[in-house]
């Protein structure tokens, strides 16, 4: 029997109701960290896994109080400890890696510095010591040159080297434990593979313990041993990680592992119905009654039990787990996406387009110069024909939202043209586009919090653009609203209710509405689905996909995540650095031979698969500016052939399947070398 | 039919989320009790000429300086006049100025503040420089130049003190519009192609109409303090009408021996004041903005 470190006996937790009710976010949660292991705990927003996380560190959130149970380490009860005691015990015996590492770093303090500080509180080394031991620490986390790295401030690094940092910082009171809270989940893919592979040496180099929250399996999959999925509050399924992800036995897994997109498979993947219930709403029966597919009478009445299924290794919290188990055979996902034959007919064309953000010189704006020789977009080159959908991908920073900002008139280009509907130039000013030209774009943001004001009724959202483009009023606009939600699949109640009543899905859904109410021709997606929930993410995107077909809508989809992409997008342009990289049908850009870039960002890309392993090809340092000339990849490429590549821009190649790419090495040089 | 019934649902939610706000400040207790103090204040106004057991102006030189008694329940004043008479009414003016120029405030201090913070740029940087350079001027020497070249009438104090506490509040509105500013719901109604008049008023005026109220109820106890002062330098309303603040500048003199001629006013001032301030922070916690959030750690 390994020893175990941590125990988490019969825990609630829970808040006081306004009307003086205790409703619990915990419910009754029994674990064990055992030395030396990684457990993820898996599980959308609001199941309670960050809770669940600070009570392992004895901290419970103002408002919030433990209504039973406890958390044993070390044989005491970290909930009933003093402050005094457990700053003892914490970041020395247990410490916290936070999930943004750029706030959690002290601003205007030297790395160096930090570092040297939490040595102080944990340590008993002298000052000598206490520099070779910050050295070493850096060394661990793989940052360049430790020393300039102690020098500098957090602001002059990147995400990924912040993340850093804030593990070795954790690292230096040589935690039993770490506690990990979605540690990851702001960084770009290829850093975040980085990352989790350092966080995997991490755990094998020191035998420290790691729980790892997180809401994407894919990061989950490649760090832990055992893996806990919560949903609601409860634990509905615990075991070895190889297990759960290959044959998830509970109906909520199974479905989360469905509607998850991978690179594999094209196509969209299958949704879950509805959303999880808030705190305190089920009363009794199953909590996930409502979304399950193989629910019963039983499951209503009565609430299941976490029960251990010796012959899986599984704790499960489902009457009907061994439906699933006989299913398990049924693998192959429905292509759902119809690929009807786009009929070449444009629709918007990008020629040259170059954004700067540098400001210009007085003198120079009078005498029309242009200054800036290093713009943040330059050569964009698109054209997007009537019913497709065109991905822009690429990491921060490559411009991918400028672009879609410059389409949309929000920010003016600085050279070329963007042609809509064969021979309409879209002026670069906004309020120099006509009210047609306007209503035909429409934009959908990432975050639905902020993109719906939080004063207007789901009514007043969506009779705005029904006001401005159509003149609607009175009983007439009612009823278009009441369409409107029909088609986003809302009911007409939704009409008098606030944002902030709606789930993140709802509200994405009524973002959508609002987009399809101005009737528009081409629709500007900005990470629509990166702020949504695994499982409201696939629904969305079901939507978005039936509307087009309804409509014959254009899309033009921005996201940072390729499988994402691949699910939805008829083409792809791959960017970095705002240049463009590589441009194709979808399913050509994924299979190689591809851009070096293409091929760094595929091999990132994470699965919820545990036999497959992200490749690291190349370094996930970004740079601040593109370069000025030659290829913009040529910083990072693993595939550089010298100067040519730092002096002459490469040139335009087409691969064999139709997919333009950008690169010196020729195809059949890459195509030698990628397989 | 059930449109209808939707819209009905609607109007009644207006009405519905005032009581909602009222009875969230009266449920803490210093919200009940600057609620009540308020309130009385506002109902003594309108009633205390009909309460007022003499004439407010009626001099009585056999009077003077008579200590309370039953007759005369908090004394006379040095010209024989009965304070409890002119302490329940000399509310009455300063409450009605500074009402009335409370609104002013709010209403020109917020639209400019919006208008700022939405226009932005060379515009933005020149009305807030001319804001500062205001700022700067000590409020109570200007206001005695004005009333000194315009007189003390209501219709030059009103404006002249919704001129000066709104300077305040223009900065107030400017910063809660750059909150939302930068939010992509305003970024979406411009892609749209809203007027600017049409983003103030759907956009931006709900979600800053909360944080610009509650500063102008703020303003409001302040600007009651200063219209006193004014009273009391003998600015503010002309002598026979009562009035705290010039009925503390009257009785000043005579405190050592007839303290009852000043505390009545001083309590009425103060308890309108305190009364004020904790209506204001009640309405502010009830509306979610709470400026005493504690650290969380």
């Amino acid at each position: 029997m390994e020893e175990i470190i941590q125990k988490v006996k019969n825990l609630s937790v829970g808040f006081k109701s306004q009307k003086g009710h205790e409703i619990s976010i915990l419910k009754n949660i029994t674990t064990n960290i055992k030395k030396g292991e990684t457990v993820g705990i898996v599980g959308e927003s609001g199941s309670g896994k960050s809770t669940l996380a600070l009570a392992m560190m004895g901290y419970v959130k103002q408002g919030l109080f433990t209504m039973d149970g406890e958390c044993i380490f070390n044989s005491s009860d970290l909930l009933k400890m003093e402050n005094r005691e457990l700053e003892k015990i914490r970041g020395r015996k247990i410490a916290m890696i936070p999930q943004n590492a750029g706030q959690s770093l002290t601003p205007n303090l030297k790395i160096g510095y930090q570092i040297d500080e939490a040595l102080k509180l944990h340590t008993k080394l002298n000052k000598s010591e206490r520099d070779n031991k910050t050295s070493e620490l850096l060394n661990k986390v793989r940052l360049p040159s430790p020393e300039t790295i102690a020098l500098r401030y957090p602001h002059e690094l990147s995400g990924g080297q912040q993340q850093r940092v804030a593990v070795g910082m954790a690292l230096a009171g040589n935690p039993d434990l770490l506690l990990l809270d979605e540690p990851t989940t702001g960084l770009d893919v290829t850093t975040q593979a980085h990352v989790l592979e350092l966080l995997n040496f991490i755990a094998k180099d020191t035998g420290t313990s790691m729980v790892y929250v997180s809401h994407d399996l894919g990061a989950i999959a490649q760090v832990s041993d055992r893996i806990i999925v919560m949903y609601s509050g409860e634990i509905v399924l615990e075991g070895p990680a190889r297990d759960i992800l290959k044959q998830p036995v509970h109906p909520y897994t199974y479905g989360l592992l469905k509607s998850i997109p991978k690179l594999s498979l094209a196509g969209l993947p299958d949704s879950m119905p509805g959303s999880q219930p808030q705190p305190g709403m089920i009363q009794k029966g199953c909590s996930f009654y409502d979304r399950c597919n193989f629910a019963e009478d039983k499951c209503k009445k009565n609430s299941p039990n976490l029960e251990y299924v010796s012959e899986l290794k599984t704790s499960v919290r489902c009457f009907n787990y061994k439906k699933l188990i006989e299913k398990k055979n049924d693998k192959n996902t429905k292509i759902k996406r119809n690929e009807k034959n786009i009929k070449i007919n444009e629709i918007l064309n990008l020629t040259d387009v170059s954004i700067s953000y540098a400001k210009q010189k007085f003198l120079d704006q009078i005498l029309n110069k242009i200054t800036d020789t290093n713009p943040t977009v330059k050569d964009i080159n698109i054209n997007i024909n009537k019913g497709e959908t065109l991905a822009l991908v690429g990491e921060s920073g490559s411009g991918k939202s400028t672009i879609l900002k410059s389409i949309a008139g929000l920010l003016r280009t600085k050279e070329g043209k963007i042609k809509f509907d064969k021979d309409k130039i879209l002026s670069n000013d906004l309020k120099k586009r006509n009210s047609s030209n306007l209503r035909a774009i429409q934009l959908i943001f990432q975050n639905p919090d902020e993109s719906l004001n939080p004063n207007h009724t789901v009514e007043e959202i969506l009779a705005q653009p029904l006001k401005l483009y159509f003149g609607l009023s009175g009983e007439e606009l009612k009823k278009n609203i009441i369409e409107l939600l029909e088609k986003v699949r809302l009911g007409k109640f939704y009409m008098t209710r606030y944002p902030r009543q709606l789930s993140g899905g709802e509200k994405q859904r009524v973002a959508v509405a609002r987009a399809f109410a101005a009737k528009p021709d081409i629709i500007l997606c900005d990470e629509v689905t990166s702020a949504l929930d695994v499982s409201v993410q696939a629904a969305v995107l079901n939507l978005l996909q039936k509307l087009k077909e309804d409509f014959g809508t254009t899309y033009i989809f921005v996201s940072h995540d390729l499988a994402v992409v691949r699910a939805i997008s008829d083409r792809v342009a791959v960017l970095y650095q705002g240049r463009l990289c590589e441009i194709g049908p979808s399913k050509n850009v994924y299979q190689f031979p591809s851009h070096p870039y293409t091929e760094v960002l595929l091999g990132a890309v994470l699965e919820p698969d545990p036999d497959i392993k992200p490749k690291l090809v190349a370094e996930d340092v970004v740079e601040e500016r593109p370069p000025e000339k030659g290829c913009c990849f040529q910083g990072r490429c693993p595939r550089i052939l010298g100067d040519k590549c730092k002096n002459e821009t490469p040139p335009w190649q087409i691969g064999d399947n139709g997919n333009a790419i950008r690169c010196h090495i020729s195809v059949e040089e890459l195509k030698k070398n990628q397989i | 039919m059930e449109i209808n019934k939707i819209s009905e649902f609607k109007k009644k939610s207006i009405f519905f989320k005032i009581s909602e706000v009222l009875v969230t400040m009266a449920s803490k207790p210093s919200g009940f009790i600057g609620l009540s103090i308020l309130v009385f204040h506002i109902l003594l106004a309108f009633v205390s000429p009909y309460l007022a057991p003499y004439d407010f102006k009626a001099i009585d030189p056999s009077l003077m300086l008579q200590a309370p008694s039953s007759e005369y329940w908090f004394g006379t004043d040095s010209l024989g006049r009965d304070v409890f008479t002119r302490t329940i009414m000399g509310g009455r003016t300063a409450l009605t100025i500074t009402f009335f120029g409370s609104l002013i405030a709010l209403l020109w201090g917020g639209l400019l503040g919006i208008f700022c913070g939405l226009v932005g740029g060379k515009i933005d940087d020149v009305v807030m420089r001319i804001v500062d350079a205001f700022l700067s001027i000590p409020w109570i020497l200007a206001m005695l130049l004005i009333v000194s070249l315009l007189g003390t009438s209501t219709e030059v104090l009103i404006p002249a003190l919704g001129f000066f506490y709104g300077k305040g509040i223009v900065r107030v509105a400017r910063a809660a519009t750059h909150d939302v500013i930068a939010k992509d719901f305003i970024i979406s109604a411009r892609a749209r192609g809203h007027s600017n008049l049409s983003i103030i008023w759907n956009e931006i005026i709900p979600n800053v109409r909360d944080a610009i109220l509650v500063e102008g109820a703020m303003r409001w106890s302040w600007m009651l303090l200063g219209f006193s002062s004014l009273s009391f330098l003998g600015f503010g309303v002309s002598p026979p009408t009562p009035d705290w603040g010039l009925m503390i500048s009257n009785a000043r003199g005579l405190m050592s021996f007839a303290y009852w001629a000043v505390i009545a006013p001083i309590v009425g001032l103060s308890s309108l004041i305190i009364g004020i301030n904790l209506t204001a922070d009640a309405f502010a916690k009830a509306l979610g903005i709470d400026r005493s959030t504690k650290a969380p750690v």
